[in-house]
């Protein structure tokens, strides 16, 4: 879910997910996880408050932000679709699935779709590597994609 | 008399549809007042007959599969909850060949057992090894984890009894067991199917390297894109905690030990085990020069094992069973059992544990069946991303991580990827390549700008531009990768590039440029 939300309110909910989590050894990541499970993404507000409340610079997390493929700086679409690009997907013609969803939505990956109902992804394997092409949507996974079980998912989607 | 029935809840069954026939057996039973519990089990590793339903007769588990939402109906009419003939029956999951040939040590309650039940895994011989450990001073647990031959599963292959001794050894009043669930590698689950079917095994194996080494706190660290793994994992950290299991007095034994579940967040790097320690501290996965090991100064500094999932669950059937038992199996320097995970273009795909010493060709032709596509192997990928391709001309290669190496390949966490022959291999060494340069923590300069050159250099070839003198230097930019990488990212691009280009010479001699007409 994506949560519109104004600079101050980020910077509250940010301070009460950092206060809960920051006794954790090394947490970091778990705070950033969170505040992405919030907001559906970073937010840049979220930063200086992380780095004044875990006594770190503000260059050193967004370091940590930007190196991770997982966090992002702005939302996604109402939907994501994450499609596997690894090399057991390859081996089942993942590549040519991949080309025709791209068509269907009109988006390359990174991209979401301009009504907003998909952002499309790739993934570096899901381990569902023997029942390859493998995709996510919304966090359900799936198997053995094709082209026409990936034209339900995505007018799932956008009904 | 309640009818058990299992359907599991692996990720590999839900994405062929475990959840809608879960859903569709408890309708279909609500509404013909049928008595039945339907358990969600681990999966039994039979990937291509997933979903596969279960049900428990006095002669013993019965299997079908694979089964759809809409065959639930006509399976309870052909007597399913009595084990009774139907097109999709198996008969007994047991008996099933696939599963029978095999030498279960680590997976032995994968699929068997309910994933969070205790009782379940104690039924089953849970909790002895950590019993056994208590018992037994931490050096001489050290010892039968040493004697028994255990290497690394996560692809290294060090001893893991030698890295327990060295974080024993090493001064600290703060030591950790780091476990490494970051399987990135394309073509492995083994580690995902342990945690989402039997995450209590780790959890044993965990517990006792801390009592074995001194160390009172534990992390697992695995990947956001697993996030049935993670749920699993959490609820099996919680019962074992309610169970006294993990806590200040492990099983009552006055010795602490707890543990926590950590998530990546997408960074390929992080399985590299000293990047991992630096995602597990909260800063970016770069790599860290070693010396110094991690078992010294590791988290936070501090002395810290680092081990693959499938090192630790393996650790309480050695406990349980003793080490001579575990390296009666194997080959060579190679002992015990391995989780090979047969995977790609493959007819029968899963994971098959079995004493090292199959031969590749083994494990593709008749235990994975052969292609999915009906069309003959080209290549096969073992080790994951930076695993070598083989040919079918090494098919004769034993599994073992000797043979392997001698052959310019590795095991790596022992995933198997099948390719028939429409595969390009120079384009599968070009995404070699890509990836590494998309994936490289950025710290060494050949992993870094290497990856990126090596792309480009594919790229050339591909278009027939100066094919020989791309071809040479891109073999003279996978060694100065091989040898000049801080770590395995780097050091190892070089085998899917090399072995590509050595075994399949012919997709790396395109037809010459042909001049444009217009």
């Amino acid at each position: 879910m994506n949560v519109h939300v104004t600079g101050s309110d980020v910077g509250a909910r940010t301070l009460a997910i950092v206060s809960e989590l920051k006794g954790l050894e090394g947490p970091l990541l778990p705070i950033l996880h969170e505040i992405q499970a919030e907001f559906g993404y970073v937010p840049q507000e979220s930063l200086p408050v992380i780095a004044r409340e875990l006594n770190l610079s503000r260059a050193e997390v967004h370091g940590v932000v930007t190196f991770y493929h997982d966090f992002r700086d702005h939302p996604t679409g109402r939907h994501v679709l994450k499609l596997c690009r690894a090399e057991a997907c390859q081996s089942m013609g993942g590549d040519a699935v991949a080309e025709s969803i791209k068509a269907l939505l009109g988006i390359d990956f990174h991209q979401t779709t301009l009504d907003g109902a998909v952002t499309l992804e790739p993934i570096y394997c899901l381990g569902l590597c023997s029942c390859a092409p493998a995709a996510m949507f919304d966090g359900e996974v799936h198997g053995r994609i094709d082209a026409d079980l990936a034209k339900d998912l995505i007018a799932e989607a956008r009904s | 008399m309640t009818v058990r029935l299992y359907v599991p809840r692996d990720a590999a069954a839900l994405a062929l549809g475990a959840d809608r026939v879960a859903k569709a057996l408890s309708a279909e039973a609500h509404s013909r007042k049928l008595d039945i519990v339907i358990v969600r089990n681990g999966s039994r590793g039979m990937h291509w007959l997933e979903p596969l339903v279960e049900v428990e007769t006095a002669e013993g588990r019965i299997a079908y599969g694979p089964v759809k939402p809409s065959d639930v109906a006509g399976l309870i009419d052909a007597g399913l909850l009595e084990g009774k003939a139907h097109p999709l029956c198996l008969g007994g999951t047991e008996e099933i060949p696939f599963l029978k040939n095999q030498t279960r040590l680590t997976f032995a309650r994968c699929g068997v057992i309910d994933p969070v039940s205790l009782e379940d895994y104690k039924a089953h011989g849970g909790l002895k090894g950590l019993e056994k450990a208590i018992a037994m001073a931490p050096l001489d647990v050290v010892k039968e984890v040493t004697d028994s031959g255990l290497r690394g599963r996560g692809g290294a292959g060090f001893p893991t009894g030698i890295k327990w001794k060295t974080v024993h050894d090493a001064p600290g009043a703060q030591k950790y067991i780091v476990c490494n669930a970051d399987e990135g590698d394309s073509g492995t689950f083994a580690d995902r199917m342990i945690m989402e079917g039997d995450p209590f095994v780790l959890i044993e194996g965990m517990a006792i390297a801390g009592l074995a080494t001194g160390a009172t706190k534990g992390y697992v660290y695995t990947r956001s894109e697993y996030p049935h793994a993670i749920a699993v994992m959490n609820e099996a950290v919680a019962v074992a905690r309610a169970a006294g299991v993990l806590g200040p007095s492990v099983l009552g034994s006055g010795k602490a030990f707890d543990m926590e579940i950590r998530v990546g967040a997408g960074a390929y790097v992080c399985g590299e085990e000293t990047a991992l320690l630096n995602s597990l501290e909260g800063k970016r996965g770069i790599v860290r020069a070693k010396p110094p090991l991690p078992a010294l100064q590791g988290f936070l500094g501090r002395p810290t094992v680092v081990n693959n999932v499938i090192s630790l669950a393996s650790v309480p059937i050695i406990m349980d069973k003793g080490a001579a038992y575990y390296r009666d199996f194997g080959m060579g320097r190679s002992r015990g059992t391995i989780p090979i995970q047969i995977a790609g273009n493959v007819k029968q795909g899963g994971l098959y544990e079995t004493a090292f010493g199959l031969t590749l060709g083994e494990i593709v032709n008749e235990i994975g069946g052969g292609t999915a596509s009906g069309r003959p192997v080209r290549a096969v990928q073992v080790g994951g991303p930076l695993g070598a391709y083989f040919p079918r001309a090494l098919f004769d290669t034993p599994f073992d991580y000797e043979a392997f190496a001698a052959k310019d390949g590795l095991i790596g966490h022992a995933g198997i990827t099948v390719f028939d022959d429409t595969v390009d291999m120079l384009k599968q060494a070009r995404f070699a390549m890509e990836f590494c340069a998309v994936e490289s923590c950025g710290k060494c300069t050949p992993c870094r700008i290497g990856s990126t050159r090596g792309v480009e250099t594919a790229d050339k070839i591909a278009q027939g531009i100066e094919p020989e003198k791309n071809r040479e230097l891109l073999a003279d930019l996978c060694n100065t990768m091989k040898f000049g990488s801080l770590c395995a990212l780097g050091g190892f691009t070089p085998y899917p590039v090399m072995s590509a280009m050595t075994h399949f010479p012919e997709d790396f001699s395109p037809a010459p440029m042909v001049e444009a007409a217009e």
